[in-house]
């Protein structure tokens, strides 16, 4: 068993035909060569790379870490003297994780990374949370790196980044008892010590997930007195100095494996990341951007997960001397499952390239000078990346647990019972739809793209006569919507337009794929398309028919 | 400090299909894949763990196949080995066991006697067993076979034993011969970094002249193996007798198993 090799899916999206202009600005020149035994000479040595370093994921995933999944399910973590202590399973793969060099993914090969594109640590992320969906939020959040390497002192890359590639872990401390998803209410003080020449944290974090981490990014306030964003900066706390306790493990319904923290704040020391009043409305506002994405591939893993378990009950149960995948009413669910994960599939590597592609023009434009093209390069992705970000996140966790879903249905009375890992998953994908912005959130984002014609631009940019028809329809319904003129109204048909949106761009997207490879994507793609017709027929008719008063009807019921 | 792995390229008989034998009776090797021998894969990675807790130490990978077992050199590089070589030659082709561990132990011989010589307790194409114990008795050294744990001591190994009973743990002198047993811990993942950097390079190659061997003693020559014919046998035991490990219980095993000429 491998958990990359055994799903040729996988291959196919790092052999895109961008793949060539991400490896060009990644590896510039290929200047790394010569200085480092493991890095390319060529595009076809990066890509090479790349499927290697896969098919080890693959391997730790399907033989390390997914047979002790159901272990850490069960055990967890704990506390123990104000120290988070993981589930003894966790220790293992994280060991494992360490021995693969799977650390450092995407630094720089001068800080000790392995310099590999967003797109092949989001297909790592998409393995590992395939194998056990909660240790993939342990391990991919090493990826808060980019944002201390984003915005991070050289002296502080130089201090921090070895030791991620090294395998010590991360934590993002952001939230708080009353800033969720409003961050901008964020208390957590931060004064600067006179005496001591360094920052001091004080106060509460919730609900942070790896919270006892070696290397934590803590969202406080620095400018006494203000109350909303512009007065928070971001800090880089060290668990070597200490101050920060854990006080409370949160109990879950789903993702066991990874510790929810509660975190006290005792005068921890702390140094400043970047300016200050910049955390939340730049630092957090990139941090987020990637955390979304690896909620993206988390989903994705799972729904490929979910499609191996219904694929193999329904493959060896037999009712009436049939095996039910036989049954119209089964494989339709099947198939489902399985449009949905390539379409997800679809859009959370095309976004992962968009980033790509705009953050390592970013990154070049530290060393030189961008040429116009390349500064327009650099705008274009920047906005499709942003516009596509919360398509992907909000579209892939809502199929995770769709997903997750029909395989208990699938599974019948056997999916209901805790022996099968259909349970896990279904428990597992319900916080994807939540955390790092709810879907809601995610809805909120994509307004702006769907008013400002971003996404039908796109979509028309993208239509090879097939989806004409659609795409008018959705143009006319964000139309209809925009005549209302009301900022409740939009807010409240958003969620219409935002599947409306969604179905069509995956639909899409998948439909491109599959003129590449038809013997991986043929069938699915067209499965998807009526899927996603029929979406975009159902929010149509909604839309169509709403009246600004009918927004009555739905208050105070 | 120097450790030969001793590894051998099979067919994977772990996952064995309908194609897996021919109508002859013989292993139809291009329906199975070729991996490295499971328990060789815990010796490396005992040798591994002696190379975590003593870093100076220089581990090498040894096998004997044809030209593509260069794939278990790089295999045992990517996991953390430093180099290996392949003994391979048309005169190596067709090696029992005898012929095998005197082409291993004339390379060891020719490269210099390491440290310690580590394999896996045996192979799962032939399951003899035979080649660690045959290259210790070649190279006159000591030998601990069902090792499942090896630790360094100053100049002796400790090592633990799976035996049937339970566990044995002994010491032996270095320079020795160690074979493990598939209870062993599983050998870590390759590493990435590694296998990016040695994915093509070169694996060094040995013929019968390099290392000075002698033509009759190696391959089918060296064989006086010869296989009759494979039978699918059930085993159907009709009475056990348990033997202690004293010489007379030895001695009337093997003077019984000589005249019912099964050995």
């Amino acid at each position: 068993m491998n958990y990359y090799s055994d799903h040729p899916e996988l291959k196919f999206h790092l052999a895109h035909p961008l793949m060539k202009r991400i490896v060009e600005l990644k590896e510039v020149d290929y200047r790394d060569k010569d200085q480092y035994k493991e890095a390319p000479a060529s595009l076809e040595e990066a890509l090479e790379n790349y499927d290697l370093v896969m098919e080890i994921a693959g391997d730790v995933a399907a033989n390390i870490i997914a047979p002790n999944s159901e272990s850490v399910d069960e055990e967890g973590p704990h506390l123990e003297d104000g120290r988070m202590i993981y589930a003894s399973k966790t220790f293992e793969n994280l060991e494992a994780m360490n021995k693969a060099g799977l650390n450092g993914v995407s630094m720089p090969r001068r800080y000790g990374g392995m310099n590999f594109p967003i797109v092949a640590f989001s297909m790592l992320s998409e393995i590992v949370a395939a194998a056990d969906a909660g240790f993939q939020n342990i391990w991919s959040l090493q990826s808060c790196i980019d944002t201390l390497y984003e915005f991070g002192s050289e002296d502080q890359r130089q201090r921090y980044i070895p030791r991620i590639c090294q395998g010590a872990t991360m934590s993002m401390d952001l939230t708080e008892p009353d800033a969720g998803s409003d961050l901008q209410r964020v208390m957590l003080k931060a004064t600067y010590d006179d005496d001591e020449q360094c920052w001091r944290l004080n106060g509460v974090k919730r609900f942070i997930t790896n919270g006892d981490s070696d290397v934590h990014l803590v969202l406080a306030r620095s400018e006494e007195g203000t109350r909303d964003g512009r007065g928070l900066s971001m800090f880089i706390y060290d668990k070597r100095t200490g101050g920060v306790n854990v006080r409370h493990i949160e109990h879950k319904l789903g993702i066991h494996g990874s510790p929810t923290c509660e975190l006290v704040f005792k005068n921890a020391k702390a140094e400043l990341c970047g300016s200050t009043r910049l955390g939340l409305i730049k630092y957090v506002m990139s941090l987020m951007n990637g955390a979304r994405l690896g909620i993206a591939a988390q989903s994705v893993g799972v729904c490929q997960e979910a499609y191996n378990e219904a694929v193999k009950y329904a493959g060896e149960r037999k009712q009436f001397d049939t095996v039910i995948k036989d049954f119209p009413a089964v494989y339709d669910m099947l198939t489902r499952i399985k449009a949905k994960l390539d379409a997800g599939r679809s859009v959370l590597y095309m976004t992962a390239r968009y980033v790509d592609i705009y953050k390592n023009l970013e990154d070049i434009s530290h060393e030189r000078k961008l040429t116009t093209e390349e500064r327009q390069e650099q705008k274009k992705y920047s906005r499709l990346a942003d516009a596509l970000t919360p398509i992907a996140k909000g579209m892939t966790s809502e199929y995770a647990n769709q997903c997750a879903y029909d395989a208990i249905q699938i599974h019948g009375g056997s999916g209901f019972i805790m022996e099968y890992k259909s349970q896990r998953l279904y428990r597992d994908a319900r916080i994807f739809s939540i955390y790092e912005g709810t879907t809601q959130l995610q809805v909120v984002a994509a307004l702006r793209y769907i008013t400002n014609g971003t996404y039908l631009d796109m979509m028309r940019e993208m239509d090879n006569g097939d989806f004409t028809a659609i795409i008018e329809k959705y143009a006319d319904a964000v139309e209809m919507v925009k005549t209302f003129d009301s900022k409740e109204v939009l807010d409240f048909l958003g969620r219409s337009l935002y599947d409306m949106t969604g179905n069509i761009l995956l639909a899409q997207m998948l439909a491109d794929d599959a003129s590449r490879a038809p013997e991986l994507f043929g069938k699915t793609s067209r499965v998807f398309m009526r899927l996603a017709q029929s979406e975009v027929e159902r929010c149509y008719a909604f839309i169509k028919t709403f009246r600004a008063e009918d927004l009555e009807d739905y208050k105070n019921v | 400090m120097k450790i030969i792995v001793l590894a051998k390229q099979v067919p994977d008989t772990r996952n064995v299909g309908k194609d897996a034998m021919t109508e002859e009776g013989t292993i139809n090797r291009s329906a199975l894949s070729a991996v490295f021998n499971p328990d060789d894969m815990n010796a490396l990675e005992q040798a591994l763990r002696i190379k975590d807790a003593n870093p100076d130490t220089e581990v090498s990978v040894l096998t004997m196949g044809p030209p593509r077992a260069e794939e278990i050199v790089r295999e045992g590089m990517f996991r953390g080995a430093d180099k290996g070589w392949l003994l391979t030659d048309r005169l190596f082709a067709g090696a029992d066991t005898l012929a095998t561990s005197y082409a291993l132990a004339t390379a060891i011989k020719k490269l210099g006697v390491p440290d310690i010589i580590i394999g896996g307790r045996q192979a799962i194409d032939g399951d003899t067993a035979q080649v660690g114990p045959q290259v210790a008795e070649k190279l006159s050294l000591p030998q601990v076979t069902y090792a499942e744990d090896v630790k360094v001591n100053g100049d002796v190994l400790t090592i633990t034993r799976h035996i049937d009973t339970g566990v044995e743990v002994v010491e032996v002198p270095m320079p020795c011969v160690v074979t493990v047993t598939g209870s062993a811990p599983a050998c870590r993942p390759r590493n990435a970094r590694r296998t990016m950097a040695e994915k093509h390079c070169e694996v060094m190659q040995l013929s019968v002249n390099d290392i000075d061997g002698d033509e009759q003693q190696c391959g089918l020559s060296g064989s006086p193996t010869k296989v009759k014919a494979i039978q699918n046998i059930v085993f159907q035991a009709k009475e056990v007798k348990r033997l202690s490990a004293d010489e007379e219980d030895i001695k009337s095993l093997i003077t019984e198993l000589q005249e019912k000429k099964i050995i």
